[in-house]
Parts: structure tokens; C-alpha cells; sequence
């Protein structure tokens, strides 16, 4: 079966309207990704070095990352030589093939590490800017709407109205917040929220930090302190770290997942404002050379646009036009 | 760092030429290609690494790297040089209109860093340049973002015009200016809304503001770290608004800042400031020429001698400098020096400025734990005024009992003294390089490849 095949019977087994946030967000990107590969596909016909070389361009522009692209295009270059490709047209669906399976592996679950009897934790940490802030109360409606008892924590104490903005989303959602003072200790917050969150028997504990640049040690310390405060009340929290990163961001993304893999043990990333012309390529290398998975994207500005991700809709989304004309193909065939 | 400088890559490539005397064309192409792969790896958008490149080929080809017999450093020069010019060269202030109030607009999407921008800057302008600015809350849009404003007001202490989030942008603009002209503010500073990305409906908003407001200076504010798509960032918005300048924000941060180049490339507008810190004094004036080495990877030593200067004690810093010139530096130099140092600010962030500082080998990746420098201190205040002088009396038994003195262990002492030797050796490094630059240009500087 063909890997269009494939991926459009995944994603039959999906609802409509999932396919359709992701077909919808992925617009801008998929118009100047897939238009840049139409293009190349169309200049070229044969397949040589110089259609390599733009193809490189291309991958590069979607911010992959120079390490990963030249694998990928070894990797291209052998597969097309072993198959006996030539025509530029044949290799296309080459293409979607491996950028698909760098995003997904086989056998991964999906999906957040939620506690069945108990309260689940999450703490969301990255620089400054990148969306945590309105990420947890996005995801605070969507747990909501799950009939879950939320409860969000103000942890970032140093960036003036954080805690404020915080409040609104609080009050948008129907959530309580537990708040300290402004510049207050982040570790006291959160040892509070863990209270308060427990004797208000919440399903889930959304805790929000600073935005911090990676290279400043004495804040990734204090994060460190934050998230040991939560493990020492619940042994096994906090049950997901999740490293928010703007989609628009380069080859600095890579520092920032590694970095704060070591001091918090980031178990998944939440890409934000990716329904701009922003790309969000660093993810393909991020999961290239860190394994660490995507569990949620931005796709709007709206309440419900945080989706969790599906490498099968990111793929389905990146590709819709090709897909469509491969299937029309396939049709006239037949 | 994740990344290799420049002159690191090339030299990889040079030690296979070597050996041949005279580079050919194809050496200069490898070259090449690796100047190419060190500028998008500091995210400089393709399109302008793609004409950068053909300019510098240009240059390399020629006379100039060909005839040379170090063509490493030549290469390394002219990619400088020619950095430097797409930079812009000279550092670019801030406008000032002829009658007063100067209106500048910040611009860009959310989490730029607009608002703690437009703080920073109302605080540079009245501490460096004595102007008494008014700042416009008019981000009517994110949640709690004119709080954010009016909190970044109390903290310096400075005024926030702001009419709540249900007046309209334009109308805020023309009230604020106007309170302006009454309580004779000399800069009005309107925070506008961001969004995620570039959208028509934000653009004719802010073509409104720009229509009331008749800003002196409209100033896209840019993430450093932002990757391929700055250039689209920077084109719609100087498309649409016509830009005077940008300023990059998070340059504290490891990034390279490639975006630096991409947004001069396709605007043609100088950078004129630049984003260092979470504090409210942290923006500085932009160096293009500095902003060059930075993004090749070479360090940043300018503003680390800058940042020296503006803490450290003037005479006690020319009596240093001589000592550091004639290698006469003792461990009581040190000691001050470290205090000094220390002022300045987190130990890490100064090395990253330091050149080479990624290559050389105790250094590398180093993690610079402030808690060792008490124990630094110790080691140093355990020694006799003999020992500090001339660290070369210090044998065995004297390490020993230093060693015992400051309660560490004969390794740490050891630690240390070859520590100190290797920074005698920098600090000679540095200030020579210091004079290079003065004579001309790259000539003075030395390179590791050399």
C-alpha cells in the first residue's frame, strides 16, 4: 500500500473536525512548504545534485536545522539511488515519507501521562515569550470542558502582570488560581498549590513558571528547586514537564530542549503560534537528536486551537494538496 | 556551546590544505561551503546567506584569499568585513523630533517582548539621555497587558497613559499624545498589541495608529532568537508600516542571533538597540560590528571590556591593565579581580563572551559555580604575601600547607594555580588583541589557526 494510503486511512479513522483544525492551522506553512516543493519538483524534473541542494534550501527555510537536513538528504539520496529514481516527481512522496517518520515512531502512545486516582501535575517551563501563560489556560478550558476539577498555579512571580494574566485565564476558564505576591519565592507558590489543589480534590494541577533563558544558571537552579518542591509532596509529580517552544524560533530551540531536559527532565513540548508562516522545522531535529516527543500544538488564537499533536494530522496537514492529487492519480488509474 | 565558531569550521577544512602552500578555487567552494553552513546555523535566513555567500566567493576567488599564504584568515577577514557592512556599520541612535514630543511606535508579535521593551526603553531614555518620557498602554488585546505596563511604570517610578482595554487603540493613541503636549513630555512611547503572526486585521490597526499618532520612529521589536521566519516578519511589517529601526530583544540568551542580519538584510534599517537582561536597565545600544563576530561564533570581546570599564575603579583598572600587559599579575590582582568580575555580573554569561573561551579545554561547557569562588578565595587568602607575588616559590609543602589553611584539598590548590597561569596567559592574549583592533581591523587579531 502506498504511504498516501496509509496515512489518509489513519486519519479516516479520526474526526473530521481534528483534520480540519490541523488542515486549517497548517495552511500558511503547508502553502509555502508544499509550494516550494511543487515549485521544485516542476523546475527540475530530474533528479541531480542541484535539485538536492534547493530541496536543502527548502528544508532549512522550515528552520530543520542544518544537521538534520544533510542527514535526511543522505538518506534521500541513497534511497533514490537504490530505488532507481530519477524523475523528480517520483521522489516527492520519498520526501513526506521520511519527514513523517522522523516525527513519529512506531509503538509511541501519545497523549499526557494523566493519574487515574489521583492528582495529575503538570509543570510548564521555557524562556520568555514563547506562550506558557496562555498555553496553561487553554489547556485548563480543554480539561474543563472533560468535566476535571482544574486548578492553575501563579508561579511566575518575577514578570510584571504575569500573575494577573494568569487571573483572567482563571476567570475565562471558571478555574481557581493560587497566587502568591508578586516576587515572591516560586517554590513557596508551588508548594501552596499543591496543598490547596489537593484539599480542593482537583483532577489536575497546572503549574505555571518565569520565563527563563536557558544559559542563566542561577534560574534554571531555581527551577530545578521548583519542581523538586512538587515531587517532595507527590512522590511521583510532577507527571509531565512540558517545554514550551515557539514555533518561529530557530536553531536556538535545540539549547533550550536540552537544556531544560537536564534540569527538568522535559517529558514532552507544546509548539506554539504555529498557524503563522512559521514552520516550526526544529521539532524534526529536536526529535532527530533529543527523542523528546510533541504533545500539543498552538494552531490559533481561539480557546480550543491547543490540539494535541498526531504526527499522522501534522503529516495529513503539511501534505493536503499532494495527498489530493495522489489519490486523484491513483483514481484514474484504477 | 551547540555551536562551532567559524574560524573552529574552517579550520577543520584548512588542516587538509595545508599542506599544498596555495588554496585553489575548489578549496575556496569547500570554504564556502562552510561559511554557509556556520550563517544558517546561526539562523541567518538562506535567501541572505545565498547572496551573502556569492559576494564573499567573489572577494575569496580573487586576489584577495588566492595569492595569500594564510587564506584561513583571509577568509575568516573578509566574511568580517563584509558582515560588518550588511550590519551597517556605524551604531545608530535613536530620533529626536524638532518639536517635541518624539513618538515612537513599538511593533512586533506577542512575546517579542514589546512592553518590557517600551519599559526599558522609557528608562534608558530618561537615565542616558535625561528625557522625560510618557508611556502609552495600547495593547488592548492580551490579558493583562496593560497591567504589565502600568507595574513596569511603578517599578521606575515613571507614567503610564492608559484608558482601559475598551478604547480603541487609535483613540488611546490620540489622547496620550495630547496629554503629552499638556504635561510637556518629551517622548511619547505607545505600546501596540502583537499577534502571532502577521494578519491583515492587526495591520490596518496599526496603520490607524501610525495615522493619528504620526510616530518620529517606529521600532519592530525582535526576538533574537527568531529563525527562518524573521525575514517575513520584518518584510510585512516594513511593507505595510515603513519601519525606522528594530530592536532585538533576549540577546542575553546563547543564540547566535542570526535574525540580527536577516531583519538589516531585508529592510535595510538599522538596529538600534538591543534587549540584555530581565532587568528594567538590561537594553543597550546596538554594535553591528560586534553583532558580526557574535554571529560567526568569535565572542564578543568589546562588550566584555565594555562591561569591565563601567564597573571597575579607573585608575586601579589602568594599574591592572600594565600588570596584565607585563604578565606581573599576582594572586591579590586576582583576587580584585574576581570581585570585580563578580560585579559585573553572572560569571557564565562572561564567559560566553570570551573568545575562544568554547575551545579551550578546562573551559569548555563549564558550568561556573559561583559557591567555587569562596573557595577560591580561601585558597588565595591562605597564602603568604611571598606566595601571592611569585606563585612560582609555591612546592609541595607550601601547596600542602595551603592546602590546610583554607580547608581544600592539595588538588584544588593545584587547581587553581594552573588556573591562574592560563589566565595570565588570556588576559595577555586579550589586551594585545585590545591594540590590534585599534591599528586596523582584524589584522592584529590572532587566530587559533594560525
Amino acid at each position: 500500500m502506498s504511504f498516501f494510503k496509509k496515512l489518509k486511512e489513519k486519519i479516516t479513522t479520526q474526526t473530521d473536525s481534528v483534520t480540519s483544525k490541523f488542515k486549517d492551522g497548517l495552511t500558511k506553512t503547508r502553502d509555502s512548504f508544499v509550494g516550494q516543493m511543487n515549485e521544485l519538483v516542476k523546475d527540475y524534473r530530474k533528479v541531480d545534485e542541484e535539485f538536492f541542494e534547493e530541496l536543502e534550501d527548502i528544508l532549512i527555510s522550515a528552520d530543520v536545522g542544518v544537521h538534520t537536513v544533510m542527514e535526511l538528504i543522505d538518506e534521500l539520496r541513497e534511497e533514490a539511488k537504490r530505488r532507481n529514481i530519477s524523475e523528480a516527481e517520483d521522489i516527492q512522496p520519498l520526501i513526506s515519507e521520511k519527514l513523517a517518520e522522523l516525527l513519529q515512531k512506531d509503538d509511541e502512545e501519545g497523549g499526557l501521562n494523566m493519574q487515574e486516582n489521583d492528582m495529575t501535575v503538570i509543570l510548564f517551563v521555557g524562556v520568555n515569550g514563547v506562550g506558557k501563560t496562555t498555553t496553561i489556560g487553554k489547556m485548563a478550558h480543554k480539561f474543563k470542558e472533560e468535566g476535571k476539577k482544574v486548578v492553575l498555579a501563579a508561579g511566575d512571580t518575577f514578570r510584571a502582570g504575569a500573575i494577573e494574566q494568569l487571573e483572567v485565564w482563571g476567570e475565562r476558564t471558571g478555574v481557581d488560581v493560587v497566587k502568591q505576591q508578586a516576587g515572591s519565592d516560586p517554590a513557596a507558590v508551588m508548594y501552596d498549590a499543591v496543598q490547596s489543589a489537593r484539599s480542593k480534590k482537583a483532577d489536575v494541577l497546572l503549574c505555571d513558571t518565569a520565563g527563563r533563558l536557558q544559559n542563566k544558571v542561577n534560574l534554571m537552579n531555581e527551577l530545578e528547586k521548583v519542581k523538586r518542591v512538587i515531587s517532595r509532596e507527590i512522590p511521583d509529580a510532577p507527571h509531565e514537564v512540558l517545554l514550551v517552544l515557539d514555533a518561529t524560533t530557530g536553531q536556538n530551540a535545540m539549547s533550550q530542549a536540552k537544556t531544560f531536559s537536564k534540569s527538568t527532565d522535559v517529558s514532552g513540548i507544546v509548539l506554539t503560534k504555529l498557524d503563522g508562516t512559521a514552520k516550526g522545522g526544529i521539532v524534526l531535529a529536536i526529535r532527530n537528536e533529543l527523542d523528546i516527543p510533541v504533545k500539543f500544538v498552538g494552531l490559533g488564537e481561539g480557546l480550543d486551537d491547543l490540539q494535541e499533536f498526531q504526527a499522522d494530522q501534522y503529516v495529513h496537514g503539511l501534505f493536503a494538496d499532494v495527498l489530493k492529487e495522489a489519490e486523484e492519480a491513483a483514481e484514474k488509474s484504477e | 556551546m551547540a555551536f562551532e565558531g567559524l574560524a573552529e569550521r574552517l579550520q577543520g577544512t584548512l588542516n587538509k590544505i595545508r599542506g599544498k602552500g596555495k588554496v585553489s578555487e575548489a578549496d575556496v567552494k569547500v570554504m564556502m561551503r562552510e561559511v554557509r553552513l556556520a550563517l544558517l546555523e546561526a539562523d541567518v535566513n538562506f535567501k541572505v546567506v545565498k547572496d551573502f555567500i556569492a559576494r564573499v566567493k567573489e572577494r575569496a576567488v580573487g586576489q584577495e584569499v588566492l595569492e595569500s599564504l594564510t587564506p584561513g584568515q583571509q577568509v575568516v577577514k573578509v566574511v568580517n568585513e563584509e558582515l560588518t557592512a550588511l550590519m551597517g556599520g556605524e551604531q545608530s541612535r535613536i530620533a529626536t523630533a524638532q518639536k517635541p514630543p518624539t513618538v515612537v511606535m513599538m511593533v512586533g508579535l506577542q512575546g517579542a517582548g514589546k512592553t518590557t521593551t517600551t519599559g526599558k526603553l522609557a528608562n534608558h531614555l530618561r537615565k542616558k539621555h535625561n528625557r522625560n518620557p510618557l508611556m502609552v498602554a495600547a495593547d488592548i488585546y492580551r490579558p493583562a497587558a496593560i497591567k504589565q505596563l502600568e507595574t513596569l511604570g511603578k517599578q521606575l517610578d515613571m507614567p503610564v497613559f492608559s484608558m482601559g482595554d475598551q478604547v480603541s487603540p487609535v483613540e488611546i493613541a490620540k489622547e496620550a499624545i495630547a496629554r503629552a503636549k499638556e504635561e510637556h513630555h518629551d517622548y511619547v512611547l505607545i505600546d501596540t498589541a502583537g499577534r502571532l503572526h502577521v494578519d491583515e486585521e492587526l495591520m490596518t490597526e496599526l496603520d490607524e495608529v501610525k495615522e493619528v499618532a504620526r510616530p518620529d520612529e517606529i521600532l519592530l521589536v525582535v526576538d533574537a532568537m527568531t529563525g527562518q521566519d524573521a525575514v517575513n516578519v520584518a518584510e510585512s511589517f516594513n511593507d505595510r508600516l515603513g519601519i525606522t529601526g528594530a530592536v532585538l530583544t533576549k540577546l542575553d540568551g546563547d543564540t547566535r542571533g542570526g535574525a540580527a542580519l536577516s531583519v538589516r538584510a531585508v529592510t535595510g534599517t538599522p538596529i538600534k538597540f538591543a534587549g540584555m537582561g530581565e532587568k528594567t536597565d538590561a537594553l543597550e545600544p546596538f554594535h553591528p560590528e560586534r553583532m558580526a563576530s557574535r554571529i560567526l561564533g568569535m565572542g564578543d570581546v568589546l562588550t566584555l571590556i565594555e562591561k569591565a570599564q563601567t564597573n571597575v575603579d579607573e585608575e586601579r583598572a589602568k594599574e591592572l591593565e600594565r600588570k596584565m600587559r607585563t604578565n606581573e599579575l599576582t594572586f591579590d590582582d586576582f583576587l580584585e579581580q574576581l570581585a570585580q568580575v563578580r560585579n559585573m555580573g553572572p560569571l557564565d554569561e562572561l564567559m560566553n563572551m570570551m573568545p575562544g573561551a568554547g575551545k579551550m579545554k578546562g573551559l569548555k561547557n563549564v558550568q561556573v559555580d559561583e559557591k567555587q569562588i569562596g573557595q577560591i578565595e580561601a585558597i588565595v587568602r591562605s597564602m603568604t604575601k611571598a606566595e601571592k607575588e611569585d606563585p612560582s616559590i609555591l612546592n609541595a609543602s607550601r601547596r600542602r600547607r595551603i592546602a590546610k589553611g583554607s580547608g581544600t584539598s592539595i588538588q584544588d590548590v593545584n587547581r587553581l594555580i594552573k588556573q591562574f597561569g592560563e589566565m595570565k596567559k588570556m588576559m595577555k592574549q586579550m589586551s594585545g588583541m585590545q591594540k590590534g583592533k585599534k591599528k586596523g581591523g582584524l589584522g592584529g587579531m590572532k587566530f587559533p589557526f594560525m
